[in-house]
């Protein structure tokens, strides 16, 4: 054609030469097959989209915990290498990247998902493919599978434990709040049969999407029921909405008990801590804690990363995730991911949350439910621990 | 549409070359599909192909409403996620079904319920909905999956065209009932999983879908399908209800001032997209294994809308290498460069963009021409 001159040409061709730039995937730029002296893990967690910023400080934990076992000499004399994959946020993506992990790079280990819906997404191809995931985060239970370690608590965990404190010490009368999704409906359900059984009393019970931010309905509803005490399993962004519009209507921690199951020291960064001062938050394990185990991971953790960091529940769940399984592999003498998951029956680790142990068959770590108030730095100051609680992910209620 | 970019349908003197070049293009990407890539790739990586090709079923609907239809639909997600939810119901209540795990049991024993989809449990739903129902059966799913979305499309879109909603408006439209689709899904959890979707099917009629053989298997049917999908579309271009498509784009109201009813024909085509994008979104569930809001919101829509572009919004067959080399793209560039990777992407579409407004068919006809004007 005519029209097609010179300069059109070069910018053709240019777009020729930008295409040819997308190279085949098979011509993978990572040389495949470890070295001989090497253990292959997969890191798969969303480095992009909107859980990103969440899940990156979890695999920051994750490779602390990798680099000092490699510093230490490695599992029963191999380095391990970490072969990082993102999730993008996306679930489809998150099954896409599990099995290239399984399959491709042939990973002994998985420490990876966040959310619920990416976990539910991976599942079948841990379970079909036979590889093992170690998951960091407090979940609702309701799921056992035989290719998945959980290493953080499930509902029951920390839920009952904070009712019966909670009734025993604060009053009856409840408010439950929640996103509406999985994790809050179940955690609440749970609340409620712990509430009805303690004869305690719940004046009302609200779900919001998540990402929501307008509370102003239920923050009005909440002055008129007049509640002992406000149960906060909102999750995430909402958060932010919720403590901030709770303030300026004149609810703080200081003339209202409001005890948060989602909210640890990483979130009331975001928050802001003069929000959250004096309301009480639920987890496992505190940056606070005093013990030589978490000392040195505190330590650590903000030596690699910076001073300003802070660290949370799931961080930590991640950490011990890689010495729990480094510690069964070599219990195993194998990383055959049936012997691995065998000899962590009833393995015990010196965490930075104190000693806790796999329970003997259902994956679950026995964990203890420790209760805090939130400080005007936004650190918590620990006024309960349970003894270690037996997970239990399918209660009976 | 806005812009007017006069684009010659294969016409006079040149429709025989245009002929055999389309058979010839047909037939290459026919035998690159069905042959190299099940030879060339294992089946992870072909696992991941036929993941791109349940993709291009919506690009190819797009060349047909873009490109030849002048219909910019932001909202293809909504028919993938029609499809893809469909089949999902299916796989679902035969997992259940079938469901004698221990996880299983001990899931009815905390909820007291069997036979139910595990997401119903535990959000409290106590009886299968009864709009669930037939999708015990596969016949009508299969069906439903071939009906609903086109007859679906087809209602909304005649709606918004006979009363001459068209262009950027339209577009609006298609914007909006995806971001409804994905809202609805999320917010009624106890019928569609919510934010999880619907996961962890077992098996598809008896058979385990997980082995290297069915997965082989469910590639070729899905390059089958998705080589049939480009068929239809280019018989329905070559007819003449093709060309009143084309005019319609062109100058719509001279073709209405000629007495068609421009309506009829752009709802036509839009259920046909509607009906490939379903028919994708069928093949995705079942290989991809879940059916997610995250494949029917704005995002999605959109990428399939870029997909298009990439291959060339007038090529059926440039719309699935469009699909293939996006896809493969973004697997390529997040394996290795795992947290700069959007960015390559984006550098990719504002490379074709601005330097192939046609696509990479638009390309190859340019460089075709050159070559044929440089030949006479």
């Amino acid at each position: 054609m005519s029209n097609f001159n010179r300069r059109q040409f070069i910018k053709t061709s240019s777009a020729i030469a930008a295409a040819g730039a997308v190279p085949f995937p098979m011509l993978n730029i990572r040389t495949a097959g470890a070295q001989a002296n090497t253990v292959k893990v997969g890191i798969l967690h969303s480095l992009t989209g909107t859980i990103a910023i969440a899940e990156k400080s979890v695999v920051d934990a994750e490779q602390l915990a990798i680099e000092e076992i490699n510093k230490a000499g490695g599992v029963m004399g191999q380095k391990i290498e970490a072969v990082v994959e993102d999730g993008a946020s996306d679930w489809p993506t998150f099954a896409e990247k599990a099995r290239k992990l399984i399959e491709k790079d042939k990973v002994a280990s998985v420490f990876g998902c966040y959310t619920s819906a990416s976990r539910k997404a991976v599942l079948p191809v841990f379970e079909k493919s036979k590889g093992l995931l170690y998951y960091p985060t407090y979940y609702e239970g309701l799921e056992q599978s035989p290719n998945i370690m959980y290493t953080a608590q499930e509902a029951s965990q920390s839920v009952i434990a904070a009712m019966e404190w909670l009734m025993k010490n604060k009053g009856k009368t409840f408010y439950m709040i929640g996103s509406d999704y999985i994790w809050p409906r179940t955690t609440i359900k749970i609340a409620k049969a712990v509430l009805a059984k303690g004869g305690g009393k719940l004046v009302g019970e609200d779900y919001y999407p998540l990402g929501h931010i307008e509370f102003s309905s239920v923050i009005n509803k909440i002055k008129g029921a007049k509640p002992d005490v406000i149960l906060n399993c909102v999750v995430g962004g909402s958060n932010v909405a919720f403590f901030k519009q709770l303030t300026a209507a004149g609810i703080t921690g200081k003339n209202q008990t409001l005890l948060s199951l989602a909210v640890s020291e990483e979130e009331v960064s975001g928050i802001g801590a003069d929000n959250t001062a004096d309301t009480l938050t639920c987890m496992g394990y505190f940056q606070s804690l005093k013990n030589g185990a978490n000392d040195k991971f505190v330590k650590a953790f903000k030596a690699k990363y910076g001073a300003g960091r802070v660290v949370g529940d799931t961080l930590e769940c991640g950490y011990i995730g890689v010495y729990l399984w480094k510690m069964a592999a070599e219990k195993a003498k194998s990383f055959d991911v049936e012997k691995v998951v065998a000899a962590s029956s009833n393995l015990e680790i010196d965490a930075p949350e104190g000693k806790v142990k796999f329970h003997a068959s259902n994956h679950h770590l026995w964990k203890h439910a420790r209760i805090g108030t939130f400080q005007a730095d936004g650190q918590v100051n620990m006024i309960y621990e349970s003894p270690l609680i037996e997970p239990n992910p399918f209660p009976k209620l | 549409m806005s812009e007017t970019v006069s684009v010659p349908v294969a016409s006079g003197a040149s429709s025989r070359r245009g002929n055999w070049w389309g058979v010839a293009s047909f037939g290459l990407l026919a035998a690159l599909m069905l042959v190299v890539f099940p030879l060339a790739m294992d089946v992870f990586r072909l696992g991941l192909a036929a993941k791109y090709l349940c993709l291009g079923f919506c690009a190819v609907g797009i060349v047909l409403i873009w490109g030849y239809g002048g219909i910019l639909s932001l909202g293809q997600g909504v028919f993938f996620g029609l499809g893809s939810y469909m089949m999902a119901m299916f796989l679902k209540l035969e997992a259940a079904a079938n469901a004698d795990s221990s996880s299983g049991t001990a899931l009815s024993a905390f909820f007291g319920q069997e036979g139910l989809p595990d997401f119903m449990s535990w959000n409290s739903v106590e009886k299968l909905p009864w709009w669930w129902e037939p999708f015990h059966h596969v016949w009508f799913t299969v069906a439903a999956i071939l009906v609903i979305p086109p007859l679906l499309a087809f209602v909304l879109s005649y709606a918004n065209f006979r009363k001459r909603v068209g262009g950027v408006y339209f577009s609006i439209v298609t914007l909006a009932l995806s971001a409804i689709m994905a809202i609805v899904i999320i917010g009624q959890q106890g019928y569609t999983g919510g934010v999880n979707g619907i996961t962890d099917f077992k098996t598809f009629l008896g058979h385990d879908l997980d082995n290297d053989r069915s997965k082989v298997t469910m590639y070729m049917i899905t390059a089958g399908l998705l080589l049939l999908c480009v068929a239809i579309g280019a018989f329905i271009l070559r007819s003449r209800l093709g060309r009143v498509l084309v005019a319609i784009r062109d100058r719509e109201d001279r073709v209405r001032f000629s007495g068609y009813d421009p309506a009829l024909f752009k709802a036509f085509i839009f259920a046909v997209a509607a009906l490939f994008s379903s028919i994708g979104g069928a093949m995705f569930t079942i290989q991809v294994g879940l059916a997610s809001p995250s494949l029917v919101g704005i995002v999605p829509s959109v990428e399939m809308v870029i997909y298009a572009a990439v291959g060339g919004r007038l090529s059926l067959v440039g719309a699935v290498y469009g699909a293939l080399i996006v896809g493969w793209a973004k697997t390529f560039f997040s394996e290795n460069f795992v947290e700069y990777w959007p960015y390559f992407i984006g550098l990719l579409f504002v490379v074709v963009v601005m330097f192939l407004p046609t696509g990479l068919a638009g390309l190859l006809d340019r460089l075709r021409g050159r070559a044929a004007g440089g030949g006479a």
